[in-house]
């Protein structure tokens, strides 16, 4: 058992203080949790972490979509498992026309989803509008799924006058206050302990709802991941802890990243109920955060999902993952892909087709490039908006630095793309 | 990759829609570089970019040192800016690895080696993530020999981080914390402006006595480009460089900004009849207030300029040392060009950076003071 090598610990801590111990008396609360709990033993030795049992991995379907224990079918309606496929592919054709379009220099930067299609649409479909999502910034589909438009998302990634952050971030840091998505930030994992403080506070209110907050399984090695775990666990908040473990933080392969039983397996150190999912199967994905939902609502606990996953694409525009790893490996997991697999599940349903699917991809291919012709129209935003949400209110220093600006670029005007910026 | 291969087709496709649209042109950047023209040692040369110039200092330093360990974030496949290229291969798995993604943990690792008395090199993926590691360092690297009465120390630690402007790198790919760093004591802060630079300091600050941070400006990784010595050389700590003299106005920058104000040297003598003595501070803390004063004694007149904020960016330090030292000697107010108080944006970032005719404004002006 994982608890016992946390068990170790106390054991020894606890013989450290036998003698206090002792003199305590079982009256007081404490100790008498401790007698309870303690297991002795007069043998010494030590626990190794291949003696854990490893924490399963759970699945509904095979890579042809069957199922395998007919009555573990989740049953979503059909209307929803064709906008859940539909959602994949949507993402999916997103990815390719903006990689595609940071190629040729239209917008700065691109992250793709590729391959992790499957944990995003099977997790946000389980969950309510009203949760609170934080994310990390390969999630693109949760994002779709809560109805994020495309236009919003290109916008963003042009940083155009119509990017509600108004151009300050970079490309794919999505965000929507009435979605209940928070604006995705870059420095690692500091959205984990955050998403806590959230949970806490819907507890406090009785919201009835949950906070879930994605992560890598790269991130997952930061102080802040840690910090979080301990924070969710001892105060015991209504938080889903959805950990994307694709293999791979940028080039480092996830067994550089950490031992022991991966990311799940630290859940139950920590105090914190765990899931360990296929995240190529999109159904398996749904019931576990379905059920992990439901749990940490009516229980207000935290609960820990892992899922298995693989990064398919490049980290970044940025990257260039031959560097790292053979084309072999990634072919391998083609056979994985949970699109393909989630839409042989759709076909054995009859809700979908050869002709569904390239209509499907016309269409998405058409709404992305209408949204990106729109986006490309729109100007900059002000340059003003550069000194504003820099507080609630402009402090004295910025507002002279922006008079400061003004008349730097009345005279300067020929050397500042003011052109492609808003005139207001 | 298959992947993308099947994508090629389908994005073939898309780049003919996209190529009929308004071209979008790439931002070229904000400044011309200025290759270093002092050899500091003589011998053989190789032309060399910063990334490689630092992928030789590190090469070099693992040579010599069987102790020196390099290691940070995705350092093991040569680095996201391709500095540790082939040190793996070439000094072995045990001393060029990947850590775990932990800023803290990289730093507090490294701290332990040097107090083990080996030589760390650590390298911090972004200066925009140093964060996480502040405390290991500002409490732990840099008090180390001060509360142990130089029992322990951590001398033997560099960390290195990529930092500045590039572009597009936004609020999280584009501080420059030099700042932070500055205001404590018992750490070396250095920033190289091009390759020569970069190896002799790097070699200096990873033999150096002190625990230093190196912050390697990423826009000069390929774009600066030099004749760099083959052998080792070391370029000694805490002293400054005039890399343009001058008579009427001081300029003072460091890193990319050394550049702009080069240029900027350039303008205002040949549009203006100014003229500018450029210092490049390299090391910001302990800094070179020999150099910076006696210039300052010479010219009156002086601008900083930084591409961090303003407010208690380094120019707030050297701006109230200049007035201290030399008022007397001083015809004009100490002017900073600088960053605006705001997180670094992303599509304004044109707007934000302290450039040349920002800077050159501030010469015209203080001239006329
Ligand atoms: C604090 C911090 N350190 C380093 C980085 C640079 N960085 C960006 S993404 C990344 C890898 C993250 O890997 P993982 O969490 O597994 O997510 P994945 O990219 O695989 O989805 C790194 C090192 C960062 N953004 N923030
Ligand atoms: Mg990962």
């Amino acid at each position: 058992m994982v608890v016992s090598s946390s068990m170790i610990r106390f054991t020894r801590k606890m013989t450290n203080n036998f003698g206090q111990l002792r003199s305590i008396k079982t009256n007081s609360k404490m100790s008498q949790k401790i007698q309870n709990t303690t297991i002795w033993t007069e043998k010494l030795e030590i626990l190794k972490p291949e003696q854990v049992k490893k924490i399963p991995m759970y699945r509904v379907m095979d890579e042809n979509g069957n199922i395998y224990d007919s009555a573990k079918d989740p049953m979503i309606e059909n209307e929803t498992l064709r906008s859940m496929y539909k959602c994949m592919i949507q993402l999916n054709v997103m990815d390719k026309i903006l990689y595609e379009s940071q190629r040729q220099g239209r917008i700065s930067f691109y992250m793709t989803s590729f391959g992790e299609e499957g944990t995003h649409l099977g997790s946000a479909v389980a969950l309510s509008e009203e949760d609170l999502i934080y994310t990390q910034y390969r999630e693109t589909g949760v994002l779709l799924w809560r109805g994020v438009t495309l236009q919003e998302c290109i916008n963003q990634c042009y940083g155009n006058n119509l990017d509600k952050a108004k151009g300050k971030q970079m490309p794919c840091h999505y965000g929507s206050k009435d979605k209940n998505f928070v604006t995705i930030s870059s420095p690692l994992a500091t959205q984990i302990p955050q998403a806590v403080g959230s949970a806490y506070a819907f507890k406090r209110n009785k919201s009835n709802k949950c906070c879930v907050v994605y992560f890598g399984e790269g991130a997952a090695s930061e102080g802040d991941a840690h910090a979080a775990f301990n924070f969710a666990a001892t105060l015991e908040v209504p938080l889903i802890l959805f950990c994307r473990n694709n293999g791979y933080a940028i080039s480092t392969p996830s067994e550089e990243q950490y031992r022991g039983d991966a990311i799940a397996g630290r859940a139950l150190g920590y105090g914190i109920s765990v899931i360990r999912v296929d995240g190529n199967d999109t159904l398996a994905v749904y019931d576990a955060m379905k059920l992990a939902r439901e749990i940490s609502i009516s229980k207000e606990c935290p609960i820990l999902i892992e899922a298995m996953t693989y990064r398919m694409g490049h980290h970044s525009t940025s990257d260039d993952s031959s560097a790292y790893r053979s084309v072999e490996e990634v072919e391998n997991w083609q056979k994985f892909s949970p699109m393909l697999r989630f839409r042989k599940y759709l076909e054995s349903k009859n809700l979908w087709n050869e002709d569904q699917e390239k209509q499907c991809v016309e269409e998405s291919k058409n709404n992305v490039l209408k949204a990106f012709g729109e986006a490309e129209k729109v100007n900059k935003p002000d340059w003003r908006e550069m000194f504003t949400d820099v507080n609630w209110s402009m402090p004295n220093n910025l507002i002279k630095q922006r008079e400061y600006l003004a008349s730097h670029l009345e005279k300067y005007k020929e050397h500042y793309p003011l052109q492609n910026f808003k005139h207001s | 990759m298959a992947v993308h291969s099947r994508s090629i087709l389908f994005c073939k496709e898309i780049s003919k829609f996209l190529f009929f649209r308004k071209n979008v042109v790439r931002r070229s950047s904000h400044f011309q570089y200025y290759p270093d023209k002092n050899t500091p040692v003589e011998g053989e040369t190789t032309k060399l970019n910063m990334f490689q110039a630092i992928g030789n200092a590190m090469d070099l330093a693992l040579e010599k040192d069987q102790s020196a360990v390099l290691f940070g974030e995705d350092v093991a496949f040569g680095g996201v800016f391709r500095c540790s290229m082939g040190l793996q291969k070439k000094h072995g798995k045990d001393r060029v690895f990947n850590t775990p993604l932990c800023e803290q943990g990289i730093v507090g690792f490294g701290i332990g080696l040097a107090v083990a008395g080996s030589t760390a090199i650590a390298e911090i993926q972004f200066a925009d993530y140093i964060f996480p590691a502040f405390d290991q360092i500002v409490n732990e690297a840099a008090k180390y020999r001060y509360r142990s009465g130089g029992m322990f120390d951590c001398g033997r630690l560099t960390i290195r981080a990529p930092c500045g402007a590039v572009g597009h790198g936004a609020l999280y790919h584009s501080q420059m914390p030099e700042a932070y760093f500055a205001h404590t004591p018992g750490l070396k802060i250095v920033i190289p402006r091009g390759p020569v630079k970069a190896k002799g300091l790097l070699l200096s600050c990873i033999e150096d006595k002190d625990p230093c941070i190196f912050f390697e400006p990423k826009v000069l990784y390929r774009a600066a480009v030099e004749e760099v010595p083959k052998q080792a050389y070391k370029l000694p700590l805490g002293k400054a460089e005039i890399v343009v003299p001058g008579n009427h106005v001081t300029l003072i920058g460091w890193g990319t900004q050394v550049h702009v104000l080069c240029e900027v040297a350039e303008i205002a003598k040949n549009s203006h009849g100014i003229s500018c003595e450029v210092i490049d501070l390299m090391t910001i803390l302990p800094w070179d207030s020999e150099t910076v004063f006696n210039s300052a004694k010479k010219t009156g007149r002086i601008i900083i300029a930084h591409e961090a904020p303003m407010t208690c960016g380094f120019g707030s330090e050297l701006a109230a040392s200049i007035q201290e030292d030399c008022f007397l000697h001083l015809e004009a107010p100490v002017r900073r060009v600088t960053g605006f108080d705001s997180p670094f944006p992303h599509i304004f970032e044109p707007f934000y950076l302290p450039d040349k005719w920002r800077c050159l404004d501030a010469v015209i002006n203080i001239v006329k003071y």
